[in-house]
């Protein structure tokens, strides 16, 4: 185990909603958007925060960054804690929204770097070189004139992102950074995400609803729901924790000609379309059988297995719990 | 996945050299000061891009608020006093809250946005850096054309105390420049309260300016033509009298209306000290009661 960065314990946060109800009479409502959350994250890890919308994703890592206090529970960063140590926090992480810029609106990104250098007191010759490595793998080199308010929404991210990065924080939030971004964009900032990690050992942790940014960056993942943790772990435990529900593969057969659907033992027909079957079977049972029982009874032509869709496996978790 | 352990590894040993002196725990109010200078230093550098706009812009801000005086000269064409007050003595009155009210402004005259900010939740970029927010509030858009009022505001007074026909004593003219800089700290802690107010009561700029530019406007005038109520309300509970009327007052030789001991007119800067404390306190309870926006 290594060192702890983050740790929450029992954390919540409860908002008082006002509705008006009628004309005059206001109605008090409260949203628990965070229901007792507890996790550790070590140094260097890179973890996916994933949940349906109102989970209580962004709300947490809004604690997590001091922007919104708790209203109970124990949270600590590098030892801070956020809602009370703000400012001394700020030089240990970067946060970046993928919603909304945290930069100057008005001004040309390289005007906004110059003033967090300042702001931060980097060193100049770590700003340089912090700032070169963003420009080149963010491919940011024709961007630094434009005032932020000019430039595309991929633009921009990537511009945050790097705006994040230059204090070298020893943490990263990210809050949907690849939402509405052309698959070349983030294909890149994916990739950078993953040097950034490898490289320089900047723990991450990113909240998607793009499972592709989870599959390809993150070895663990946390799927929250209703303000509650639902599951901790490696991204492929997620097919056989209970809290995925029963899932199936499925097993793809070509047949010589069209038939009436399968009857094989343990698994059931859920597709037909011409000479092609799609046959489900539990995930955990071997497809050897199947393969053989099919073989057998059938004119087969070819066969493909398929794991089940991590997708999928989340859509069903999220209904499962609606 | 050997590679993400690799890396890992290979990211321990990032030598602490990295942690530069960011570590050391700074005072907050001078944190404060440094970064609204170094924010209001960039948005004075990007004002200057276009300078010829910077120019027009700070003249036109002078030419509008000379027009609220020349509205005044031109009544006085009419009329010898009013209230019992001649030219001159108004055009201290005049002179010194008007400079007061643009220095408060052009330090702080950007914290009535914050309202928009609290609404549309664009204060958290604010809350994750290291800089105390309401430096980066009111350092927010810093805009030097709002020498302008000052500019303006210190010429009327000028003018005042030239022609003034007063036995200037050394309190007297102390109590000039004092006046001054004592009712522009008055109208800053009102700014900032009035900040911290529209963390509860969403858009409330209106009402601060109520009491900025409106409280700007009633000074303009003697304390004479206004009914003893009014007079005790600001003097003893949003105490803008202390801005100028007490000071101006004891410098022109005039009793206070309501009888208050002429001493009194020395209190200015405790007065605005006085404010500022629930002021920033309540800032800090707007603060921590922000509640960003759901998306
Ligand atoms: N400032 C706020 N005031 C009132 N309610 C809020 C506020 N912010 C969030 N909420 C509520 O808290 C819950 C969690 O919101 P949150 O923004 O954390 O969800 P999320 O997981 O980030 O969702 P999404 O995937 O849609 O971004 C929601 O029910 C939301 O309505
Ligand atoms: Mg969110």
């Amino acid at each position: 185990m290594g060192e702890v960065l983050i740790e929450l314990d029992g954390v919540e946060k409860v908002f008082t909603v006002r509705r008006r109800a009628g004309l005059v009479r206001r109605e008090k409502r409260q949203v628990r958007a965070v229901d007792g959350i507890g996790f550790t994250v070590d140094r260097g890890e890179m973890v996916g925060y994933i949940g349906p919308n109102g989970a209580g994703k962004s709300t947490t890592i809004k604690m997590l960054t001091g922007i919104l206090t708790p209203s109970a529970g124990r949270l600590r960063v590098a030892g801070i804690d956020p809602a009370r140590e703000r400012m001394r926090l700020a030089h240990r992480m970067g946060v970046v929204f993928g919603q909304r810029t945290t930069l100057w609106w008005d001004l040309p990104l390289k005007d906004s770097y110059g003033l967090m250098r300042r702001m931060y007191r980097i060193p100049e010759a770590r700003y340089r070189a912090n700032l070169e490595r963003c420009v080149e793998r963010l491919d940011l080199g024709e961007l630094l004139e434009v005032p932020v308010r000019q430039l595309s929404l991929g633009q921009r991210m990537r511009g945050d992102i790097a705006a994040a990065l230059l204090h070298d924080p020893d943490v990263l939030y990210l809050d949907e950074p690849t939402i509405g971004l052309d698959v070349v964009s983030k294909a890149k900032v994916r990739a950078f995400l993953r040097q950034l990690n490898a490289e320089l050992g900047t723990t991450v942790l990113l909240t998607t609803h793009d499972l592709q940014d989870i599959e390809q960056l993150c070895e663990r993942v946390m799927v929250i729901d209703h303000g509650r943790l639902m599951y901790d772990g490696p991204l492929g435990g997620l097919h056989a924790s209970g809290a995925a529900g029963q899932s199936e593969r499925t097993l793809v057969v070509d047949l010589e000609r069209e038939l009436p659907p399968l009857e094989v033992a343990g698994a059931r027909v859920v597709r037909v379309e011409g000479a092609r079957q799609w046959l489900a079977f539990p995930a955990q049972a071997s497809a050897a059988p199947l393969v053989a029982a099919v073989a057998a009874g059938y004119p087969l032509l070819d066969l493909s297995v398929r794991e089940p869709d991590i997708e999928e496996v989340i859509a069903r978790m999220y209904a499962g719990r609606g | 996945m050997a590679e993400a352990v690799l890396g890992r590894e290979r990211g321990r040993e990032r030598p602490p050299a990295v942690v530069w002196e960011r570590e050391r725990r700074r005072h907050r109010a001078l944190e404060g000061l440094r970064g609204y200078g170094l924010i209001a230093a960039m948005w004075i550098r990007s004002s200057m891009t276009y300078r010829m706009s910077f120019l027009l812009a700070t003249v036109g801000n002078a030419a509008v608020t000379l027009l609220d005086f020349a509205a005044i000269y031109i009544m006085f064409t009419h009329v010898d006093a009013l209230g019992g007050f001649s030219l001159p003595e108004i055009a201290l009155l005049y002179g010194s809250c008007s400079t007061s009210l643009g220095l408060a402004n052009l330090l702080l005259g950007n914290t009535d946005r914050i309202g928009t900010r609290i609404r549309d939740g664009s204060l958290d970029g604010m809350l994750v850096r290291p800089v105390p927010v309401l430096a980066q509030v009111a350092a927010d858009r810093f805009a030097l054309r709002r020498l302008g009022r000052i500019a303006q505001g210190s010429g009327v007074l000028v003018w005042a105390v030239v022609v003034l026909d007063v036995d200037w004593t050394v309190g007297k003219v102390l109590l000039v420049p004092v006046m001054v800089l004592a009712g522009a700290a008055i109208f800053a802690a009102v700014m900032v309260a009035g900040a911290a107010f529209q963390f509860a009561a969403g858009d409330a700029a209106e009402v601060v300016n109520s009491f900025t530019y409106g409280g700007c406007t009633m000074l303009e005038y003697p304390p004479t033509v206004f009914t003893r109520e009014l007079l005790r309300g600001v003097t003893f509970v949003v105490p803008l009298a202390f801005v100028n009327w007490l000071p101006a007052l004891y410098v022109l030789g005039r009793p206070d209306p309501l009888g208050l001991p002429g001493w009194v007119a020395f209190l200015s800067p405790l007065v605005a000290f006085v404010v500022f404390v629930p002021a920033s306190l309540a800032w800090r309870v707007g603060l921590r009661s922000y509640r960003s926006t759901g998306s």
